[in-house]
C-alpha cells in the first residue's frame, strides 16, 4: 500500500513526530503481511512442501528394505541410476509423444473443433452434445477404462471386432497390443477433450454478438470469422489449457495403469515413477528413486510453465484491472 | 442499389419481431427506419444485411432476389451502435480487414485505408488499438470500415446514440454529406426522430413489427396518415382534443370542451362525413397567444427550455401543451388569451385512428 495516496492518513501523518511516522510506516506494510498470511500458509503447505519433501527423499535410498529409520543419504545417485538407466530414452520419447498427440489432437485440436462446431448449431443442441461429451469424465476411470477395453478386446467379445470386422470379414484381433499407443491416446484424448471444450466454448459464446455479425458483413467466410476474430479471443483459453493440460498429461498414469498397466511398451514416466515406488514385481517399493523419477517431472513442468507463458506474452493478456489500485 | 422489400416476416418461435413490411428504396436513397424500442428495426436490418433469414417474403437488390446470399457476398457495409470494432487489431487492421478478406494486395490495402482514415479525420490513429480510442473516433473508424469495400448498400444500426448530444449533432451533418457524395444506398436505424427527420430522404415508421408509414419527412410532420404517426413525430408532442365535430349553416365546428366552438377551416374538412366524437391534433408551434381573437385560460405550468417556454393550459380536461417566447414571461396562474390555428389542425377516427383528412 502506498499511503501516501490515502488523503486520511496524510492528515494524521503531518502532525506525527519522525519515529511515530516510521512506525506508521511499517504498520502498513505489516498489515498486509497478515492478510497474505492465510494464503501464505496454504500455498507453503500443500504446494511447496510436497515439492521440498519430494526432492529431500530423492536424495535418499529410502525403500521397503531399509524402512522408515534405516535409509542413508545418497545424494544425486538415484538421477545418476536414471541418468544411466537402459530404459530412461524409451520412456521418455514415450512420454513426451504421449503428451504432444494427446494435447494437440484432443485436448487442443479436438476440444476447439467441437466448441465451434457446438456454438454455431443452435443453441440447445449444442449444449446437449458437450453435456453428453463430458460423461466419459463423471464416469469413474476404471469402469471408462473397462469400456475401451471391451472395445479393443479379442473375438466374440470386442466391440470393435463385432461391428467392424465380422460384417466385413476381416481377421478378428485383439486390437490393445495391435494399436497400444492409440488407445492410451484416445482413452486419455476423449475426457481430456471436454476441459477445453468447456473453457473454449463459454469464450466463444462470450465474444460480442455484434463482433461475429461485423466480421459476416465485413466479408468473412465462417471459417475466416474463425481464424481472424474468433481464435484471437481464445488466446487466454489457450493458453490455460496447453499449460495446464501438458502438466496433467505428463503426471497422468491412472488410465493407461487400468488399461495395460504399461505393457506393450506403454509405460509413461509417471507409471515408471509409480510402479517404482509403489508397484514393484519384487515387493520391494524403491521410494527414494521413484521420488526422483517424479521430481525429474516437476522440473519438466516447471521450465515448461515458464517457457509457455512467455511464449504466449501472458504479461499481455492479463488486463490492467479497471478499478485503480490503493 | 436498389432495394426491395416485399412481405418480409421474421418470427422468433411464437414472436413476430417483423410482420409483413413492404418496401422499396430508390438507388442512392437515405432511408430511415424509424420506431420504438423494440419494434423490429434492427431484426429487419439484420434480415437486409443476411444475418438472419427471412422466416416469410423476399429481399431484391436491383432485382436480383438475395434471400440466400451469405452476408460476404451482398455488397453491404454496416455500422452499429457498439461499432463492433475488433478489439485485438490495430486501426489500421480493423480498416482493411475488409479488403484482407477480399484477398487485396497489401499496397492497395495500406493505401485504401489511409485514404479512408485521412477521409474520416482519424489518419493519424492507424497503429492505435480500438480502446485506446474515445468513443467518437471508434466511430469513425466504424464509419470508416463500412466504407473502405466502398459497398453498394450501407446499413446503420443507430449509429450514433453512444456520442454525446454536441458530437451527435456533428456526425450527423458528415454522415448526411458523405452519403450524398459517395450516393450509396443507405438504410439508418434510429430512435431518435430528430435524426430521421433531419437526414432522411424517406423515413419507414415502425411499430410492433409492422410499417405505419414511408413517406418523406414533411409528410409525416404535417400529413400523418395515423393516430399514432401524429403522436409519435414531433416534439415537443401533437396536442389531442377528445372533440365532437357540429355543423352550422353548411360550416363545420370542433367543440374541445369548455364550451368552445373552433371553426373548421374547408382545407381541413374530414374527407367523409362524421357523425359522433373524432380525435383532433393541433401541434404546439400551431397554438399562439392571441389577445384580441383568442380565448381566456390560464397558464398551469410554465417549463423553460432553453429557446422556448413550455406553456402547460387546460381546455377542458385535456392538458394543452405550446410554446412561448421566454421574453414573456409567463407565470403560474397567469391569465391568457389562446389561439389554435385550425389551418393547421389535424382529424383522426377515434376507432380505427387513420386520418379522416389523408387516407
Ligand atoms: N434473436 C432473437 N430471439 C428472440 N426474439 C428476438 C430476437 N431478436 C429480437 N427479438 C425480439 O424481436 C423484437 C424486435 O427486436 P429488434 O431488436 O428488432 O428491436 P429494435 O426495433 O431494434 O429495438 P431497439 O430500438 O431497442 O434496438 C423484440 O420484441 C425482441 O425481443
Ligand atoms: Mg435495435
Amino acid at each position: 500500500m502506498n499511503e501516501d495516496n490515502i488523503s486520511i492518513y496524510q492528515e494524521e501523518k503531518e502532525g506525527l513526530d519522525p519515529i511515530k511516522r516510521i512506525r506508521f510506516r511499517v504498520q502498513g506494510k505489516i498489515d498486509w503481511f497478515w492478510f497474505l498470511l492465510p494464503a501464505i500458509v496454504l500455498i507453503v503447505a500443500f504446494f511447496f512442501l510436497p515439492i521440498i519433501i519430494t526432492f529431500f527423499i530423492s536424495g535418499t535410498n529410502m525403500s521397503t528394505a531399509t524402512g522408515f529409520q534405516n535409509w542413508k543419504w545418497i545424494g544425486v545417485k538415484s538421477y545418476q541410476r536414471i541418468a544411466a538407466h537402459p530404459d530412461t530414452l524409451k520412456h521418455l520419447w514415450l512420454t513426451i509423444k504421449y503428451v504432444a498427440f494427446t494435447l494437440v489432437f484432443f485436448n487442443l485440436g479436438m476440444s476447439l473443433v467441437i466448441a465451434l462446431l457446438t456454438t454455431h448449431i443452435p443453441r440447445r443442441a449444442g449444449f446437449l452434445f458437450r453435456a453428453l461429451w463430458l460423461l466419459p469424465r463423471i464416469t469413474p476411470v476404471v469402469i471408462y477404462v473397462m469400456m475401451w477395453r471391451f472395445i479393443a478386446a479379442d473375438a466374440p467379445y470386442g466391440i470393435l471386432n463385432q461391428i467392424l470386422i465380422k460384417p466385413l470379414g476381416l481377421q478378428t484381433q485383439n486390437w490393445l497390443p495391435a494399436a497400444p499407443f492409440l488407445f492410451i491416446v484416445l482413452v486419455n484424448g476423449f475426457i481430456g477433450a471436454s476441459f477445453g471444450m468447456i473453457l473454449f466454448a463459454s469464450a466463444i459464446e462470450s465474444i460480442p454478438k455484434d463482433l461475429m455479425m461485423a466480421s459476416l458483413v465485413d466479408g468473412s467466410s465462417y471459417w475466416q470469422r474463425v481464424r481472424y476474430v474468433i481464435i484471437p479471443h481464445l488466446r487466454w483459453p489457450l493458453l490455460f489449457v496447453t499449460t495446464y493440460q501438458t502438466l496433467s498429461l505428463m503426471t497422468s498414469f491412472e488410465q493407461i495403469l487400468v488399461l495395460t498397466d504399461g505393457a506393450y511398451n506403454t509405460e509413461v514416466w509417471a507409471l515408471w515413477a509409480y510402479q517404482k515406488a509403489f508397484s514393484t514385481y519384487s515387493g520391494n517399493l524403491q521410494w527414494g528413486f521413484g521420488t526422483a523419477l517424479a521430481a525429474i517431472l516437476v522440473l519438466i513442468g516447471i521450465i515448461l510453465a515458464v517457457v509457455y507463458m512467455r511464449y504466449f506474452k501472458f504479461e499481455e493478456l492479463v488486463q490492467e484491472p479497471k478499478i485503480e489500485t490503493l | 442499389m436498389k432495394v426491395n422489400l416485399m412481405n418480409l416476416t421474421k418470427k422468433f418461435g411464437p414472436v413476430t419481431a417483423v410482420e409483413r413490411i413492404n418496401l422499396d428504396i430508390k438507388d442512392g436513397e437515405f432511408v430511415a427506419f424509424l420506431g420504438p424500442s423494440g419494434c423490429g428495426k434492427t431484426t429487419t436490418l439484420l434480415m437486409v444485411a443476411g444475418i438472419y433469414k427471412p422466416s416469410e417474403g423476399d429481399i431484391f437488390f436491383d432485382g436480383q432476389q438475395v434471400n440466400n446470399f451469405p452476408p460476404k457476398d451482398r455488397d453491404i457495409g454496416m455500422v452499429f451502435q457498439s461499432y463492433a470494432l475488433y478489439p485485438h487489431m490495430s486501426v489500421f487492421q480493423n480498416l482493411s480487414y475488409p479488403l484482407l478478406l477480399k484477398k487485396r494486395p497489401k499496397d492497395e490495402m495500406k493505401i485504401e485505408a489511409q485514404r479512408i482514415a485521412d477521409m474520416m479525420g482519424i489518419g493519424g490513429l492507424l497503429k492505435r488499438k480500438p480502446g485506446q480510442l474515445s468513443g467518437g473516433q471508434q466511430q469513425r473508424v466504424a464509419l470508416g470500415r463500412a466504407l473502405i469495400k466502398k459497398p453498394k448498400l450501407l446499413l446503420f444500426d443507430e449509429p450514433l446514440s453512444n456520442l454525446d448530444a454536441r458530437l451527435r449533432i456533428s456526425m450527423r451533418g458528415e454522415i448526411k454529406k458523405l452519403q450524398k457524395d459517395l450516393g450509396i444506398t443507405s438504410i439508418y436505424v434510429t430512435h431518435d426522430q430528430i435524426e430521421a427527420l433531419t437526414m432522411a430522404d424517406r423515413i419507414a415508421v415502425i411499430k410492433d413489427g409492422i410499417l405505419q408509414a414511408y413517406t418523406d419527412p414533411e409528410n409525416l410532420h404535417d400529413r400523418p396518415n395515423t393516430l399514432f404517426i401524429a403522436e409519435f413525430i414531433g416534439n415537443p408532442p401533437m396536442n389531442l382534443f377528445d372533440v365532437e365535430i357540429q355543423s352550422e349553416g353548411g360550416k363545420l365546428f370542433a367543440n374541445p370542451g369548455d364550451g368552445l366552438k373552433l371553426a373548421i377551416p374547408d382545407s381541413r374538412k374530414p374527407k367523409k362525413t362524421v357523425k359522433g366524437r373524432v380525435r383532433m391534433g393541433i401541434r404546439p408551434q400551431n397554438i399562439h397567444i392571441d389577445s384580441k381573437e383568442g380565448f381566456d385560460t390560464r397558464v398551469f405550468l410554465v417549463e423553460p427550455m432553453g429557446r422556448d417556454d413550455l406553456i402547460v393550459c387546460k381546455v377542458g380536461n385535456t392538458d394543452v401543451h405550446f410554446l412561448v417566447d421566454p421574453i414573456m414571461r409567463l407565470k403560474m396562474e397567469d391569465s391568457i388569451k389562446l389561439k389554435f390555428d385550425m389551418e393547421k389542425s389535424q382529424f383522426f377516427d377515434t376507432e380505427t385512428e387513420l386520418s379522416l383528412l389523408w387516407g
